[in-house]
């Protein structure tokens, strides 16, 4: 193996085991503020396997949506529904434990599809050039030329969700009023 | 291809130590000249029997702390309280990696010069945002770990102030970014140059003026500082805490604001530069010089910091949102447009049309702002005076006249 690939297999196995952990801990929690808190470790270490990838502008908007942003949100409305530890038993029952299980499976057959899948595609040496950082700049080019219509769609789609939430409030203050 | 253990191992580590322990000295300096400016401007003397000039105060502070009970109330939630202030500092400290605190310092005999700085990262001002975004957790967990209404409410008033400014503190920066076509802090500032009228701050006047106002309210500074209004809430999300966690509270906010003015001297002061004075002087003098004067821009803006803390007061809380939101806001997005446009359509004096024209949009979408804000407040209170009890109609003159 190369030597100047061990320090980054020891980031990589830092923030790997990291995320795994988090990952565990968010379904492993009780309680929900918990749960939300190793969302965002894993989102975060998720962001450093980025940076090991070169993709450090993907990197700094993982962090900045998911663990800045979205989680914050979440946790606010944790907090403000006082939402209690769940109990050991009684959150999965009946019908709610059958599709649980279900969806487990699918959701696990995927994922060793998926490794399988990378694990043939890829040529081991391959990794390495991509280690060259991906620039702004770069990304920005392409937004802006090869992916230009699947870029505005999806500003047009949010566009439309910030209108309807708009429309949404002022209607409940104008009928409250 | 063999490694290079003094450039690349030890130098960094070097610049890591000094960096840092710069930034903790930083706070102690801080503490004593918050403490005494304080004192100078209401015309007292402020703390001055510890050491020449109270200058060993912090350390008295410190020992106090560290020497105090450290008390964890019965109803708290333990881990997360423990963790809360941690989850505040680290960020705070994170962030400074990234910001060039002076030029380079050539020395013969290594192959590169050593830039004064720890991380030259190609998304230099994302990671910033990104880092300053975690510090909201370490207020929201300690507030809600507290397990007391005033820190929650403390707790939430910091975070929805936070998100909100943060879109401005984003929004405000686009412009100078698309001049210096660069997201690193480096890059831009060593194009700002050696003279302050080609420097971001004249350029992008509004935006500088909103992005310092949004830094105001990230660092939970007064004016902003309604998450720990005493009058209001006790002391806000730190209430149940005490001894060295309390401080840690107080170290992670001075941390910030020594980041954020680095950052606004980065990005809208020129950085290390000042006249060309950066220039003189050998390969390495140069370097010493260019970071004195960085020291110095960042040491004066943190006086502002402390000026304004004593000249301005608290804002209520729905003008503090409405500032945010219906001010600084717009203000930012029209820079965005107007250095847009104008970069496009304006090939000769670009900086100094990009100058004149991001002002005047500015003050023109002020205007219309406060006149469509006052015609809404007029119409209210006419709507209310003839249903609503009196006294709610005079708050709303109130407002209307303020």
């Amino acid at each position: 193996m190369n030597p100047e690939m061990i320090p980054q297999l020891i980031v990589f196995i830092i923030f790997g085991t990291v995320s795994i952990i988090g990952a565990i801990a968010v379904i492993s929690f009780r309680h929900p503020i918990y749960s939300a808190l190793s969302l965002i470790v894993t989102f975060f270490s998720q962001a450093g396997l980025f940076v090991l990838l070169g993709a450090h502008f993907v990197a700094a908007v993982q962090v900045i949506v998911y663990a800045g942003a979205i989680m914050v949100l979440f946790l606010f409305v944790i907090m403000l529904l006082n939402l209690g530890t769940l109990s050991a038993r009684g959150a999965l029952t009946g019908k709610i434990k059958g599709v649980a299980i279900i969806l487990g499976i699918l959701l696990a057959v995927e994922g060793i599809y998926i490794a399988v899948r990378a694990l043939n595609n890829t040529k081991v040496g391959s990794a390495e050039a991509s280690m060259e950082p991906v620039t702004t700049e770069y990304i920005g080019t392409l937004l802006f030329s090869k992916y230009l219509l699947p870029f505005e769609v999806t500003s047009l789609i949010l566009l439309a969700a910030l209108i309807g939430v708009i429309v949404l409030v002022k209607r409940d203050k104008q009928t409250e009023n | 291809m063999e490694i290079n253990v003094l450039e690349q191992i030890i130098i960094p580590i070097i610049k890591i130590l000094f960096i840092a322990h710069l930034l903790i000295i930083g706070v102690m300096a801080m503490i004593w000249s918050e403490r005494r400016v304080s004192g100078w401007i209401q015309d007292r003397l402020g703390p001055n029997r510890v050491g020449p000039q109270g200058l060993l105060q912090p350390i008295a502070d410190g020992i106090k702390f560290l020497f105090k009970e450290d008390l964890i109330p019965n109803h708290v939630d333990k881990p997360l309280y423990v963790l809360a202030p941690a989850m505040l500092l680290i960020p705070a400290m994170l962030t400074i990696a990234v910001v060039p605190f002076g030029d380079s310092i050539t020395i013969s005999g290594l192959e590169n010069p050593i830039l004064l700085q720890v991380a030259d990262i190609n998304i230099g001002i994302l990671f910033i945002l990104a880092i300053t975004s975690l510090g909201v957790y370490g207020v929201v967990i300690g507030a809600w770990a507290s397990n007391n209404k005033y820190s929650l409410l403390g707790g939430l008033r910091s975070s929805a102030q936070m998100i909100s400014y943060e879109l401005t503190l984003g929004l405000a920066i686009i412009g100078v970014l698309m001049l210096s076509e660069s997201l690193s802090l480096r890059e831009i500032a060593s194009q700002q140059g050696a003279y302050p009228w080609r420097w971001n701050f004249l350029i992008h006047f509004p935006a500088f003026l909103a992005f310092t106002t949004a830094m105001f309210a990230e660092t939970n500074r007064l004016p902003f500082d309604l998450a720990e209004a005493e009058q209001e809430l006790v002391a806000g999300y730190h209430t149940e805490y005490s001894s060295m966690k309390f401080a840690i509270f107080f170290m992670a906010e001075y941390m910030n604001m020594i980041v954020g003015s680095a950052v606004v001297v980065t990005l809208f002061l020129g950085g290390w530069h000042f006249f060309g004075l950066e220039a003189m002087g050998g390969p390495i003098l140069s370097g010493v010089i260019s970071f004195a004067i960085f020291f110095i821009k960042t040491g004066i803006f943190l006086f502002v910091f402390i000026w304004v803390r004593w000249t301005l007061p608290r804002f209520r809380y729905d003008q503090l949102m409405n500032f945010g939101w219906k001010f600084l806001l717009p203000v930012a997005l029209t820079s965005i447009v107007v250095t847009g446009t104008l970069w496009v359509v304006v090939k000769e004096n670009q900086l100094l049309w990009i100058g004149i024209g991001n002002t005047v949009a500015a003050f023109i979408v002020v205007s219309i702002v406060a006149g469509m804000l006052s015609i809404d407040n007029n119409t209210k209170t006419a709507a209310e005076d003839t249903t609503a009890a009196p006294l709610r109609s005079e708050i709303l003159t109130i407002e209307t006249v303020e």
